[in-house]
């Protein structure tokens, strides 16, 4: 019978029902951090439990670590604490723990694809709801909060109820200067920040097809911003050519049966997809947050929305946002004036994503009253970078060069906003509060969007800020 | 392991929280997170919107003297939306609050909720904004929330709640913590394990 990818690789990893009617659910891959993980340390100490299967699980540092000096022990006193209570823990119960000195760290979600530890038809778990990027692979990946983590560690499985499976097909072409981060924005800001409760969104078409595995990570992503816990992509060719030769993909006649596996495992045509939304790539345009949540947002060349004429449901909302935001309706966001500069996070801090700001960047400068920082997501996708030689474009035009970490994504750590101050961001999330400052502003777009406004020192259309290079006129 | 309890009625008085799309991020900021137990984390719930709310003058709910020993929170639509953060219901549970009412909740919230004991059950956006009224009315309005009979009652009004069939049983039948259950059948476990072909060398 026709199956989507969803219910062929939770079937496979269904252990029994339980007696409240959920599954318990096996788990194949566990990664672990600090924040979310020391009380369900402490609750499996407490109890007497072990960790079942700590070659399944793989820790890491990202959201307190400091990515200015990363000597140890670390001037930030807590940073110090959370770091070795993860250490020690790893050490206890035998998890490998890719650390400052591995050469491996970075934030949790960049790393587990980099190392081919992500793989096709697996089930990933970690106390963190951007773990739905690992479903670019074609895995069902998603957060969990502590006590799950503690639930994961103790049984390696979960008390789950199955979703609903929204196919999103996306056909067409983009037109230049507009990627996957204007994708997935214009994808939230239709179906809405709660569209997408109870589903697990399975994004389809042609122009995911012809996205890499970075731009499918960074749909994948975000897809907790609307709401669904779970997003996918299909396996395929461009999949199994990422994986390949990677640390921990399999490797010699082992990758060919997995590819042939994984092949398997892709959704079948005429599946039972309990709803399918249509999105034309051309029609999208780059994308930007003018509010609170990541879907209240706008193309760049439109005017801000009226809560005049909202539906009731949003309009009190609307009203909030734009005066937390100091914007008025009808207004563009482009000229909007910014303080800080942020290229980092999960969902736009690979390789692509900093050459695509480097382009932009290359032979300018930022403006004078803009902060502005490159975090770069692991170790790995930072010396790559340098190899490239993006760390001197972006140091030469006044960009700070960071070690890996989260970051300003959260302000965990000390990279944060002040006061009120304005930031474009390729991050994740515009709440209130959540680059670290109670009233700070974050403005979502693309890492290009975001280098362009750091040299404009504004919002600019980076569609018009840049003379298109010879890759996107042909 | 000592039982846990079978939570099938919470009753007491409320707190209003209005607004949609009230994330994690705001229910606990980030810079609480900085820590490696919850302890004293029901402090710091909403702290941000508190100190925004005292510096016009005005009194964020959680800051009301008045309502300091409310059981029930009264909430719009998809609460607890963004981080997964458990520190965002653990602060709650650690307040005082026994269950959330809502128009609906965000899954990760809903289910950090619900594994710590805290019940998050939704009823429509007209009943919601009755039980704001009348916890509004008064701080000692009781609000009674029955899992088994899928009703929330305060004096007069008495109307449909809703909960999935898998979260009532787990809370009615004291199996919310689910680890135990899980370590149950431990070799169920390792014959799923066994059927799984990257586990197997492919
Ligand atoms: S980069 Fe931001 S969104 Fe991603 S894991 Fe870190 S804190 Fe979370």
């Amino acid at each position: 019978m026709a199956a989507t990818l969803f219910q062929k690789v939770w079937d496979l990893h269904a252990v029994r029902k339980l007696p409240n009617g959920q599954t318990q659910l096996y788990v194949g891959l566990h990664l672990v951090h600090e924040v979310t993980s020391p009380q369900a340390f402490d609750e499996l100490n407490a109890r007497g439990w072990r960790v079942r299967a700590p070659e399944r699980t793989f820790a890491t540092l990202d959201h307190i670590v400091p990515t200015l000096s990363q000597a140890r022990p670390f001037a930030d006193g807590m940073a110090e604490t959370m770091t070795s209570s993860l250490e020690r823990n790893c050490r206890e119960h035998g998890i490998p723990l890719f650390d400052l000195a591995s050469g491996a760290q970075g934030i949790v979600h960049v790393i587990g694809p980099e190392l081919g530890l992500t793989q096709p038809g697996m089930t990933i778990t970690c106390g963190d709801s951007h773990t739905s990027t690992h479903g670019a692979f074609g895995s069902l990946a998603f957060g969990i909060g502590t006590s799950q983590v503690r639930d994961v560690l103790a049984s390696q499985s979960l008390a789950m109820s199955p979703f609903k499976i929204r196919r999103i097909e996306v056909n067409g072409r983009l037109a230049p200067h507009v990627y996957a981060k204007d994708v997935i924005l214009t994808i939230i800001g239709r179906l809405g920040v709660k569209g997408g409760t109870g589903f697990a969104y399975e994004y389809a078409g042609d122009a995911i097809d012809r996205m890499s595995m970075d731009e499918r990570m960074t749909i994948c992503n975000m897809s907790i911003e609307g709401g669904a816990r779970i997003g996918y992509v299909n396996p395929d060719e461009t999949t199994f050519a990422y994986l390949k030769g990677r640390r921990f993909a399999p490797q010699g006649d082992a990758f060919e049966r997995a590819c042939a596996w994984w092949r398997s495992l892709a959704s079948d045509r005429g599946a039972a997809w309990d709803d399918v939304v249509r999105l034309d790539a051309q029609e999208v345009a780059p994308t930007i947050t003018w509010g609170i949540n990541p879907g209240q947002s706008v193309a760049i060349d439109t005017p801000l929305p009226d809560p005049a004429s909202a539906s009731d449901a949003d309009r009190a909302g609307m009203k909030e946002a734009l005066q937390f935001m100091g914007l008025q309706p009808g207004q563009r966001m482009t000229g909007t004036r910014i303080d800080v500069a942020f290229i980092g996070s999960c969902t736009n801090a690979r390789l692509s994503d900093l050459r695509e700001a480097a382009r932009v960047v290359a032979g300018h400068r930022v403006a004078s009253h803009v902060r502005a920082l490159v975090v770069p997501g692991s170790q790995a996708v930072r010396a790559a970078a340098e190899r490239e030689g993006l760390d001197d474009v972006f140091r030469g035009a006044g960009f700070d060069w960071r070690g890996a970490g989260c970051s300003m994504c959260l302000g965990m750590n000390p990279d944060k906003l002040e006061g009120r101050e304005i930031c474009a961001s390729s991050s994740n999330r515009n709440f209130k509060g959540r680059q670290g400052s109670p009233t700070g502003r974050t403005l979502l777009m693309s890492p290009a969007m975001v280098a362009a406004a750091a040299v404009a020192g504004e919002v600019v259309d980076v569609r018009q800020w840049i003379n298109p290079s010879p890759k996107s006129q042909a | 392991m000592t039982e846990l309890p079978r939570i099938e009625r919470i009753a007491g008085p409320a707190l209003v929280m209005r607004g949609n799309d009230i994330d994690t991020d705001r229910i606990v900021p980030a810079r609480f997170l900085r820590a490696v137990t919850f302890e004293g984390l029901e402090e710091h719930l909403f702290e941000d919107d508190r100190r925004e709310a005292a510096g016009r003058g005005a009194t964020h709910p959680f800051d009301d003297v008045a309502r300091r020993h409310a059981h029930v929170l009264l909430v719009n639509a998809n609460f607890g939306c963004g981080s997964s953060r458990e520190h965002a219901p653990q602060a709650l549970l650690r307040r005082g609050i026994r269950a959330v009412v809502g128009e609906s909740f965000a899954e990760i919230f809903f289910t950090n909720a619900l594994t710590i004991g805290l019940p998050c059950v939704t009823a429509s956006h007209a009943d919601v904004e009755r039980l704001m009224t009348i916890a509004d009315g008064s701080t000692d309005a009781e609000i009674a929330i029955d899992l088994k009979a899928g009703r929330v009652s305060s004096g007069s009004l008495s109307a449909d709640i809703t909960l999935p069939d898998t979260a009532r049983h787990a809370l009615v039948s004291g199996t919310w913590d689910a680890t135990a259950l899980l370590l149950e059948n431990y070799s169920d476990v390792e014959q799923a394990a066994a059927k799984l072909p990257y586990l197997q060398g492919f």
